[in-house]
């Protein structure tokens, strides 16, 4: 093959991958627009004005930027109240999973004890149980505990830990037993190794579990409009759900106000973090 | 003196007493116990306790205040096959599970395979894409509701421009549950596409590079090798969106509480209806126990199928 050929051949092979690749980038950019594009509607919706939000074909710019719509939906429903209340059934649902995962995990990664991996095989067995089924019971169990309407009551039934205990282990058994026979030699006993050891070391997989396990808490709806009967009460989502059928005339900007008050906090967790939470999950680590 | 003599009783003892254990080891048993009490006691409590619960509770008669649980036998099971909301919440169910997931897994291999290429700005798109996964459900169907609005809505313009009128998505019994499957694939998809992407990557390249060798090209190369060996993903993520798709409660909630004339009502929202509206917890635990075995039947179906099923 001569020279020139050669590199026609090579420019019309470079021609043809860039027009595959231009293909590709469309498709790409489409998709990312309409998944995208419900965000930006919301946003664009929080901020017109109530004449603006009835006009089609829709504005995508509001004349003027209603900021005021964030402070009217912000005062047509207790959201400070709702936000304290999420924040501490995330926060206090999160640190006591976390805790018992990693208690279980090390637990059965690095203590002796008899049939070890049959009691482990009980543990998960518990995700054959779907959390659908045990509404009444666990009903009716934070009845006679006088649970109903609590904050125990709400985090208690969903600090218990299967994919986490699981996903610790894993990284757990991964640490070289070398380094726990150090800090045995130190005189550390089971739970400085766990603190001092295997937790700093597992340090990645303990940052994507605790991230997942707040969203998932943070977003749970179920389970909350359960227990609760009180406004002061509510968590984020049943607060706005209620938002809806309030006495007062609410407008769909309102709403969508409202709406970005209870997802902006997962969105820039998501945000921040969403390398170690796509990467996570393509690595299984993590169930959706 | 006499001996000791071995009586059956000092010999049933020895039996039965356990090899003394050492001080150390004792300690390290304890520490065992120590560690995993909390997780087996809220297990124990709130997710075994409920299985067995459920069960009692479905041969029962009872609206959560009697302090009395009148046994009523298989009477429960029984007005589930008479109750035609039931029918109709469960076909409900497997349309919603069935559009769902095909139309997501179709759509998620598809954003996958472009996405497996050497592109500039991958991290960007997978990051757009995915990023519906964790969003708060409740919040979306607000904001999808508002989408689906039949005369302000955003979806209208892309019909209108189609030359379609749009339909009244949240109250024309037609449409609802279509409306509900475009959330379910909206917010789904992302996930799917990583674990898809995750099992493409997975596929060895000297594999392709054999086959081009032989010729093959574009469509060959998918049938005949991504595909088949990307089998126990698709699998996977069918079984898993598919229960997924049985336990759907959020948007239906949020978006038409299962209305109108139950047109979009699906299982758990019916069951939750049963329980916590109207009162019918043995009726409503019948219900959760058969949910229950069928996912069960599904899960030991896939663990069966993917132990024979997998090509390597």
């Amino acid at each position: 093959m001569s020279e020139r050929s050669a590199s026609r051949l090579h420019s019309r092979v470079a021609w043809r991958r860039g027009l595959r690749n231009a293909g590709s980038h469309t498709l790409l950019v489409a998709s990312s627009v309409v998944v995208g594009l419900p965000f930006l509607w919301m946003i664009t919706t929080a901020l017109k004005g109530s004449k603006e939000v009835y006009i089609f074909p829709p504005i995508w710019v509001p004349k003027v930027l209603r900021w005021d719509n964030f402070v009217t939906a912000w005062e047509s429903a207790p959201f400070a109240r709702f936000y304290l209340n999420s924040g501490i059934i995330a926060v206090s649902g999160v640190v006591l999973e976390v805790l018992i995962a990693a208690l279980t995990a090390y637990a059965f990664a690095r203590i002796e004890f008899p049939a070890r991996e049959a009691l482990f095989m009980i543990i998960l067995a518990a995700m054959m149980i779907p959390g659908q089924l045990a509404l009444i019971p666990n009903y009716v169990t934070l009845k006679q505990l006088g649970w109903i309407n609590t904050y125990q009551g709400i985090v208690i039934p969903h600090v218990s830990s299967v994919f986490g205990a699981f996903f610790l282990r894993q990284a757990f058994l991964g640490i070289s037993a070398e380094l726990f026979d150090a800090a045995k030699i130190d005189g550390a006993g089971h739970l400085r190794a766990l603190l001092s050891v295997a937790l700093p070391i597992a340090r990645p997989v303990l940052a994507t579990l605790t991230l997942y396990l707040f969203i998932a808490k943070w977003n749970a709806y179920l389970w909350p409009l359960i227990v609760t009967n009180t406004q002061n009460m509510r968590p984020l989502p049943i607060g706005l759900f209620m938002l809806r059928h309030a006495e007062y005339q609410i407008g769909p900007e309102h709403l969508m106000a409202a709406s970005l008050f209870v997802l902006a906090p997962v969105l820039v967790v998501f945000f921040l973090a969403q390398k170690q939470l796509i990467d996570s999950i393509a690595s299984g680590a993590i169930k959706g | 003196m006499f001996p000791e003599r071995p009586s059956p009783w000092n010999r049933a003892r020895a039996l039965l007493q356990p090899p003394r254990l050492g001080r150390r080891r004792r300690r390290e048993y304890l520490s065992f116990l120590a560690f995993v009490a909390p997780n087996f006691i809220l297990l124990s409590v709130f997710t075994f306790w409920p299985l067995i619960y459920s069960f009692f509770l479905s041969f029962r008669k009872w609206n959560m205040i009697a302090p009395t649980k009148e046994f009523v036998g298989l009477s429960n099971y029984g007005k589930m096959i008479a109750d035609s909301v039931y029918w109709q919440v469960s076909r409900n169910t497997l349309y919603l599970a069935g559009g769902a997931v095909f139309i997501k897994l179709v759509l998620a291999l598809a954003l996958a395979l472009l996405l497996n290429q050497r592109l500039g700005g991958r991290a960007v798109y997978r990051a757009i894409i995915f990023s519906p996964t964790f969003t708060t459900s409740v919040a979306v169907a607000m904001v999808w509701s508002w989408i689906f609005d039949p005369f302000y809505g955003l979806l209208r313009v892309p019909l209108n421009l189609l030359g379609l009128a749009s339909p009244r998505w949240l109250s024309d019994i037609r449409w609802t549950i279509p409306a509900i499957i475009i959330v379910t694939i909206w917010q789904g998809l992302g996930y799917d596409m990583v674990i898809f992407l995750a099992g493409l990557q997975s596929i060895p390249t000297d594999l392709y590079e054999a086959a081009r060798v032989d010729g093959a090209t574009g469509w060959r190369l998918f049938r005949n090798i991504t595909f088949p060996l990307l089998s126990p993903t698709t699998f996977f993520l069918v079984i898993t969106s598919t229960i997924g798709a049985m336990k759907a409660f959020d948007i239906v909630a949020v978006m038409t509480g299962g209305g109108p004339m139950n047109s979009s009502n699906v299982y758990v929202y019916y069951l939750y209806q049963n329980a916590f509206r109207w009162f019918k917890s043995g009726y409503a635990s019948a219900m959760a126990v058969v949910l229950f075995l069928v996912i069960l039947m599904i899960t030991l179906v896939q663990v069966r199928l993917s132990r024979r099923w997998v090509h390597y």
